[in-house]
This record gives structure tokens, sequence and C-alpha cells, in this order.
């Protein structure tokens, strides 16, 4: 299985991306912003950093990226699209997923291994996992905070599309607490914080982010 | 020479925490006038010669598509001379 | 507007220059026109003023940072040392690690965000000009008292621009310190280091070689930051017009140096330059001058060429700009395509400026007419050399005749409060506050960091080689003792990576003192130097570079010598280092080293108002000693845990290792009050299984270290003798302290 990951100028955990991917068991593919070439990956990862940094808002000016429009299409007809922090803002600004996600309402970065619950596993990205499962993945952001007006808010908890949760205080202000979401139709999904930097407990908190890589292999194999 | 500015702000429901950090600031330094602060962007454009109609329609779309993130931002156009 | 060019000077020689607004000696001045046998011409006169100052020519360090030369230890692994923009150590399987610690302590001070955030962003440029891929930060930073107003202006913004740049960079940041002390009032100290890894075949050095090779400079547009003086030159030849706003503080923008590195390393990869130099203090005055001394000497240039942020900027204003995220490479005529490629691939600005010449003179043109011809060594190389008076100060055998007084817990009451008061106190507590507003997992190979003894960072991930790093410095022992105490900062740092299991090769410092026209002052650094000097002689590690700052003092009132020692050791697999603390109840501890009653200089003593005493006197023949120990007990599996003790002693030490996984401990002491308060150096805390005591007997026996047993882990307080204190108590004690002085 080939997973693409994005690499963006200003993309920072494309490699940790990659060795997840390769960890997990896929073959982790390198896909570069400016090229419209999806290379027949069967799946796309965009990973964290600070894209363009940051400019204009996080993720506003990657969404754009010539790469950006195949990816939509792909994702349109169920390709698996994993957004990872940075990721996640820029499948928002792109409307892949609704919402957005804005300053940390503490106003500073943070940088923490934070406990979630996996609260819905029938995803691409999270069949790996078990309903209520807890993990704990290091959160890393400015911009963590999850915001969406209240009708989206019922969508998505009414569709059980909220995929993860943050579990205790709240890290950065999110509504509901929501760490992650998916579409509707399960294949896209964005995440604040990092699994691919909880896959060997030498370097990460634990090895609980691996599923994330492996849950699209079970997809495959379904 | 005028130009044309979009200014960008938080859509009302939405926690603003920068703006909350200058309204506490500002009664820390003897400033009490405020019962409320948010903060926004400003974007200043210039163009050949005064804005024409044409172009602020296009304006307007860039705001719509770049400039602004409409799910959490509203922002207004207008000529500054 | 009139243009100051070589031709007008050969026949002005009676113009009046402002060289003494610009910071030049009239000796000074003197000379540089006895070298060109001409007045200066302003733009001359500029670059010979910023590269003859302190910060960049190191006049007044010189003669005695000649030390770390004369009595360089012989080292197989250093393969670049002093004098290029950072050392270089060969760490084995081929990898070559540099390294380097510098200061942005001034810049700090007036713009604490910018301040901190450039001083990352020129270290790791710094790095990468040696052919390295940075890999991780760290950030000794010191402040005034922790409740000072000021210190509420400068701490929040300085730990936000370390973490703004450092993260945006993609940058783990590994480890570092926070100090509060008065001596630090209006003059913080803000010292970063950077760490890279590369291949032995990537190291670059910075010379221009090869007549017709081409100048290129590359990365940021230049605008006029951190011109400040210097604009005395533009009104005086330009008048009016023009943005009259010359920034004196740099302004760093992270994204233009991640995509900076991204580029270069691509460059590199494809060994597309035969020379690079980072643009940093100075800018292109520095740049050029040091790129054309490294070579034979020729280069001509074509200043209006360079690109521009802001077109009103004269050409004096061009060569002093210190506009950050800018790299000057020399490459070859038919490579220059491909290296304008990449660039382009990455969205870099680029431009050719100038070439390699034949002969020795750096010639610098603005629209074709000469306006700078020197010979580039005497800018770069061959500034002035002071001898600078130096007078031990009066203070020294008044405090060093002192006792110290203060109180010493004895009841199992006085040891609880004592032991909180420690843990609460904010140079001992708990900095999280600090620490979580930094990454320290991007790039997926940090093995230790905060609040562990050294960084640690995995280098290869297939046989698991890593290298550690720590960054140490006493300024109450320096005040105390400067000889001793730069002594005892290199053996505290070495000892802090022998901990984990690594093995010290090379050492970095950076020098923080008050002025050098103050002999007593100047008496202080040339101390600390040969103790550091002689201390790397004895332990075997090579000085491979380091930074001096001066001038940190406010009036007349100088900060403590503070000389921050950074010390880097490799490990062979960092899967097999020896944590920092234990993870399970019935493990017993034990102290390796001597405890003395060493309360000079003391964190308790600091904390009663006592800054007096004999600072401890280092024995470096122990520390290796130790050192060995510690390696050794790591390899034949020894240690369950191994944790280094310095400010703050045994009651420091215990406090950390408990809360580090939440497993207390029951101590057993004799002379509680001294064994928990002193801070004697060369000492470890070690937890063993039961079922190891005889080979730690015999390893301790064998390098002759005292072994003194400490007592047992588990339960869920840390015991000392019958002093009760629940691990909840001490946690919040530990952790409260920075919430409550920055939230």
């Amino acid at each position: 299985m080939r997973v693409g990951v994005i690499t963006f100028p200003g993309t920072l955990d494309d490699r940790d991306a990659a060795r997840a991917v390769n960890v997990g068991g896929a073959e982790a593919v390198s896909l570069w912003h400016a090229d419209a070439d999806l290379k027949s990956v069967d799946a796309v990862i965009l990973p964290g950093g600070f894209s363009y940094g940051d400019y204009l808002r996080c993720g506003a000016i990657s969404r754009f990226a010539p790469v950006m429009n195949l990816v939509i299409e792909a994702a349109e007809k169920g390709m698996p699209v994993l957004g990872i922090c940075n990721g996640f803002q820029v499948l928002c600004e792109s409307h892949l997923l609704p919402g957005a996600l804005t300053r940390n309402s503490d106003l500073h970065f943070l940088c923490r291994d934070q406990e979630i619950e996996i609260t819905n596993t029938q995803t691409a990205w999270t069949s790996s996992y078990s309903v209520g499962q807890k993990i704990v993945i290091p959160l890393k952001n400015g911009e963590g905070s999850f915001q969406c007006d209240d009708k989206t808010l019922a969508q998505l908890e009414g569709e059980g599309r909220v995929i993860a949760r943050y579990v205790g205080q709240n890290p950065n202000g999110s509504r509901n607490l929501i760490a992650g979401i998916s579409n509707a139709r399960g294949n896209v999904v964005g995440l604040m914080p990092h699994p691919e930097h909880a896959i060997d407990p030498l370097t990460g908190p634990t090895a609980q982010g691996l599923g994330f890589f492996t849950s699209i292999l079970n997809d495959m194999v379904k | 020479m005028a130009k044309i500015v979009v200014d960008v702000m938080l859509k009302p429901e939405i926690l603003d925490p920068q703006g909350n950090a200058v309204a506490s600031a500002l009664p820390r330094l003897g400033f009490t006038f405020a019962t409320s602060v948010r903060q926004g962007k400003r974007f200043e454009i210039e163009v050949v010669g005064d804005p024409t109609p044409a172009q602020l329609a296009e304006v307007e779309k860039a705001a719509e598509v770049l400039l602004s993130n409409p799910v959490i931002e509203n922002y207004v156009v207008r000529v500054e001379k | 507007m009139a243009l100051d060019t070589v031709a007008i000077a050969q026949t002005t020689p009676e113009a009046i220059q402002p060289y003494a607004q610009l910071g030049l000696k009239p000796d000074e001045y003197a000379r540089i026109r006895q070298i060109l046998g001409r007045r200066p011409t302003s733009s001359e006169l500029a670059m010979y003023s910023v590269m003859w100052s302190e910060h960049c020519s190191y006049k007044s360090s010189k003669v005695h940072l000649k030390q770390f030369g004369d009595k360089a230890p012989k080292s197989d692994a250093l393969l670049v040392g002093i004098g290029e923009n950072a050392g270089v150590v060969d760490v084995g399987q081929g990898y070559a690690v540099t390294f380097k610690i510098e200061s942005h302590n001034h810049p700090s001070f007036v713009e604490p965000y910018q301040g901190a955030a450039t001083g990352i962003g020129g270290i790791v440029r710094d790095i990468l000009t040696m052919g390295a891929r940075p890999v991780a930060v760290m950030d000794p930073l010191r402040f005034g008292p922790a409740d000072a107003p000021d210190t509420r202006r400068v701490l929040p913004g300085i730990v936000a621009g370390v973490g703004g740049y450092g993260n945006c960079l993609g940058l783990p940041n590994i480890g570092g310190e926070v100090i509060f002390d008065e001596t630090y009032s209006g003059n913080p100290l803000v010292n970063a280091l950077c760490v890279g890894v590369m291949k032995h075949s990537d190291i670059k050095l910075a010379k221009a070689a090869g007549a017709g090779n081409l100048v290129v400079l590359y990365g940021a547009k230049t605008g006029g930051d951190g011109i400040g003086g210097v604009s005395v030159l533009a009104s005086e030849t330009f008048g009016a017009g023009g943005s009259t706003k010359r920034p004196s503080v740099q302004v760093g923008d992270p994204f233009v140096e991640k995509v900076l590195i991204e580029c270069s390393l691509e460059i590199f990869a494809e060994d597309l330059v035969v020379g690079i130099q980072d643009l940093g203090g100075a800018g292109l005055s520095c740049a050029t001058s040091e790129l054309a001394s490294g070579g034979s000497g020729g280069m001509k240039v074509a200043l209006d060429k360079v690109p521009l942020r802001d077109p009103s900027l004269s050409p004096e204003e061009i060569l002093m700009s210190e506009s950050q995220e800018r790299m000057c490479a020399i490459v070859e005529p038919e490579k220059l395509a491909r290296f304008l490629e990449i660039c382009a691939k990455w969205d870099v600005t680029v431009t050719a400026i100038g070439e390699v010449t034949d002969g020795d003179r750096l010639v610098i043109t603005w629209n074709d007419e000469i306006i700078v011809n020197v010979p580039p060594r005497t800018v770069a190389h061959e500034g002035p050399v002071y001898n600078r008076p130096m007078a031990q100060p009066a203070y020294i055998d008044d405090v060093n005749s002192q006792t110290v007084k203060v109180p010493i817990p004895n009841t199992a009451a006085e040891i609880k409060a004592t032991v909180l008061e420690l843990a609460a106190t904010p140079n001992l507590a708990d900095k999280s506050w600090v620490t979580s507003q930094y990454d320290k997992y991007v790039q997926g190979n940090t093995i230790q960091s905060q609040p562990d003894d050294s960084g640690m960072v995995r280098i290869d991930e297939c046989t698991h080689l890593g290298v550690a790093i720590s960054t140490d410095a006493n300024a109450n022992w320096s005040y105390l003792n400067p000889y001793q105490g730069a002594k005892l900062a290199l053996a505290e740092a070495a000892r802090n990576i022998a901990t984990a299991g690594a093995r010290p090769l090379a050492v970095t410092n950076c020098l923080n003192f008050g002025s050098p026209e103050d002999p007593g002052v100047m008496w202080q650094f040339a101390e600390s130097v040969r103790g550091l000097a002689d201390g790397c002689l004895e332990m075997g590690l090579p000085v491979t570079g380091g930074n001096v700052s001066f001038y940190n003092q406010t009036g007349a009132v100088a900060i403590l010598p503070t000389p921050v020692i950074g010390v880097l050791g490799v490990i062979d697999d960092v899967r097999t280092r020896t944590p920092m603390s234990f993870e399970s109840a019935g493990l017993d501890l034990y102290l390796l080293g001597d405890t003395h009653a060493d309360l000079a200089g003391s964190e308790w003593a600091f904390m009663h108002g006592q800054r007096v005493g004999q600072s401890p006197t280092a024995d470096l023949a122990r520390e290796m000693r130790l050192i060995e120990v510690l390696l050794a007990g790591r390899v034949e599996k020894i240690f369950s845990a191994a944790h280094d003790l310095s400010q703050g002693g045994l009651s420091a030490g215990l406090t950390e290792m408990v809360l580090r996984h939440s497993v207390g401990a029951t101590i057993t002491l004799a002379d509680v009050g001294i064994s928990l308060l002193s801070e004697s150096p060369g000492r470890v805390i070690v937890a063993i299984e039961p079922s190891k005591t005889d080979a730690l007997s015999s390893l301790a026996a064998k390098y002759q270290i005292t072994l003194s047993r400490l007592g047992t882990t588990g339960g869920n307080a840390l015991r000392i003798n019958d002093a009760v204190i629940s691990l909840d108590e001490l946690r919040t004690a530990h952790t409260a302290t920075f919430q409550k002085l920055f939230c």
C-alpha cells in the first residue's frame, strides 16, 4: 500500500509521518506541493508543521497548492486522507472538513503528552482502535482550538463524526474537547495531536499512535 | 493615492483569545474605558489609479476566498482616500 | 546624492569622518589610514568600525582565548576547531557533529521576542553553514528576580521567541536553563545552542577559493535591520530622502530560514558550493571579508546587485545591515545554473553579486564606482588586539574570608520545610511552563530533553548512535572564584552527559561578562578562561568554538561572571542510556562522590542572601574517574537510573527523582542538614537492583569513588529520616511557582 506524504514549504513533520507509515507496514511516498501528481498513491497524509510560516492563516496558502486540487478530487472519490495538525488546518481551509482551527485559548504554543479518547473507529484511519480506547500521543501547536458554529457542531456530534476527544482539562479551548473529526464518508480525517510521534516509546510518550497508520491497511484488506 | 482596505474580524460568536488578552491588559496599564476588545486584520491593497467598481468586486471575491476564512471570519471592503 | 568613493577619498584626505561616533578610537582610525594609505571611504569606515567592534573582533578577549589553542588537548575526534563558524567532531560511523553556543543578550532586553528569536536563527545558520542539518537547540536563559516587573516583561517574550522561531524551524528543544538572580536585572542572558549532524564528507568551510568563482547571495532580501549607529554615515553623505526608519532590532522570519535550510541542504548534497558563510553580525561586511580572508584574499562585489527590501538604503547601510536569513556562497560558474534552479524550487531569492579574483584585495563597487578597496584580512582578522588591564577586585578577599551563615534544618519539621522550600524556589522549581512552549518531538529523534540532565538525540535510526549535550554555569561559584567556577562548570556539564552514559568529546562556551574596561571584570574573564582552558586540557576535551558577550552591565554594576559551558558527547546506543529516574519500588539508592560542607555559592545560601565563602575546589582527576564509573555502570548494566547533583544539592536531586515517575523513596542521612543542602561537586545519585550491589561496590572501588547508601525506592512519599513529604505535597510545591509567577 502506497501512502503519499505531502511536503509544503515549511512542513516539518513529513519525515516523521513517512517513518510512521513505513513502521506501520505501508510504503511512504514523498509528494511535492507544486507537483500536480499523486504518484498513484492509495492514501494521502498532510503532515504537521508551519507551512508557509502560517502566513495569513494556518493552511490558508497551502490549500491552493497544485497538489491539493488532486487531493480534493481524490478525497471526494473516497481516497483516505489524514490531516495532522497543520494538515488538519489545510483540510478545513480546503473545506474537505468543516470548522476551523484557531489560536489556543491561552495564547501559548503547547507541547504536551496528551491523552485522547478514540470515539469513532469506522473511519479509514481509526479502525485499528476500539471505541472508547484512550491513548497518549503528543499535542504540539499554537493554533489548535477547534471552532465551528452550533449547527455544524450538532451535525458532527449527531452523525458521530467526532473521531477523538481530549481527556481531562481542555488543552486549547476546542469546542466539546474535539481533537479530531471526519467527513461524512469517513475517508477524510483531521487530527490535531501527532500520532506519528507516538510510534516508539524510545522517542515518544508511547507507541499508541501507530494505530492511525495501520488502520488504512485494515481498510485495504476489507 | 486611494487604496482598497479589507477589514477582517472573527465572527462575534468565535472565541477571540487575543482580543481578551488585550482587554485584560488595558486596565493593568490604567486604561479603563473598554468594555470589550476584539482583534482583527486589515489588508491594504494598492491598485494603479483610483479603484474601479470592477476591481472592488474582484477584491470582494478575493476576500471571500483567501483574505478571510468565512467559516469563522467576516470582512468589510472599502476604499480609503 | 554624494557617493563617497575611493577616488574621492584619495583626493580629500582632510575630510572629517565620524569615526568616534562609530566606536573607533583615534589610534584605530589612524591605523586604518595607514593600512589603506589614504583616508577610508565612508563605506570602508563603516566596515572597519563594525568588524573591529568588540562583538565582531573579540579585541579584548583574543589574548586570553588564545589559551584554548595553546592548551588544546590532543583529540582524535576534532575535525574542525576554533576559527570556523562552529566546531566539528567525529562521533563514529562516518558521522560528524557540529555544535556551538552564542549569545543574544542586549537585543533580548530591548525586544525580548525578536531578540531571542533571532538569537536562535543566528546560531542555527552557523550550524547550517558548516554543511550540517541542524537537529536540535538548547536555551540557557538568565533573568532578574522572578517576581520583578521587568522579568514579567522579558521572560514571556523571550520564551515565546525561542519557541516561536525554533518550533517553526522544526528543531526540537532538548534542554536549557532558567535561572533568576538580581544580577541579571536589566541584563537578561539569552544564550542559544544548536547542534547539527552530517557525514564527514559534507563539511563546508568559509573560504573563497578559485579566481572566477562567483559570490552568490541567497535568502531574505536586505533591509535596514540592525543598522543602528551606522545611519550617521548615511545622513552625512545623503541628507534627507528615503525612509527615516532604521530599526535597531533585527526581525526574524523562521519560515524563510526553514526554507533556507532545506534549500541549502539540497545545494550541499549536490556539491554546488566551494565555500559558504552565513550573514550574522555585521552582515555583508563580515561575510565578504571573512570569505575573502579564507581564500587568497581577492574578491570583487557589486553592491548594487544586492536584492533590497528597502530601496532607499545607502551602500554603507547595505554593508552593515543585519537582515536575517541570508547566506553567501562561493559557486563555480558551471554550477550556478543548478544552484539557481534549487533556489527557484524553494522560492528563495538568489543573486550573484561578485566573484573571487586573483590578488589580495576586497573591492566593492556601487554602480561601477569603487567604494571599498581593502585587504580583507585587516578587516576580518587583524583587528585591534587589546591587553586590557586587569586587577583582582577587592571583593574577592573580602567574600572568601567570610563564612556562609544559614539555618541548617535538623528536626523532621525543619527537614520537610526545607525540602519544600527548595522544591518551590524559582531556580529549582518545575519549568514546564517554559518548556511546554517548545516542541521537543519534531524530527522524531529526541531521546532526552528537559527535565533530564542532558539533551540527547539519536543520529542513526539503524545503529541507534546518539549524541548528548549539556550546558551549565554557576555564577555564584564564578563570582567567588572565577578560576574554579569555570572548571566546576566544565565538570558539571561533562558529568551531566556521562550520567546518561555518553562519553564527553568536545566543548563550546558562551562567556557572559560585564565591561572589559573594568579591570576587575577583565580579571574575572581572564581567570575564567584560564580555568576553562586548564580544565579542558586536563579532561582531554578540546574547545571547538564559542562566543564572548561583554558589556553586560547596568551603569557601573556588572553581572556576576557567567561563563556557560556546553559539553557534547557520544553514546553508541541510545536505547541503553541510563534514565534519569526510577520507575519501580524496591531499588536501592546510592550516592557516588563525597559530600563536604560546601554551602558557599549554594542555592540555599543564595536564598538567604549570602554570596560569600570559598567555592569548592575542582578535582578534575576525580571527576574523570566518576565519569568512567558512570560509563562503565551503563555498559555493565548496573544502573537502573542515575541523576547528577548540582544546584539544590541532594534535596533537589531527590525531589526531581521521586517526582519524575511518581515513585517515592525512603532515605536515611547522617548530618542531615548539610547532607541535603551541600553542593559539593562530583556527585551522582544512582538507583540499582539489590542484585547489583556487589558490582556497584567493585566499580566504585576500582575508580576510587566514594559510595554511600542513601535508601530505597517506593511508596508515595519522600521520607528523609523522620520527615515525610507526600509526593502530592512535593509536586504541588514544585509546580505551583511558575504558574503563580507567569500565568
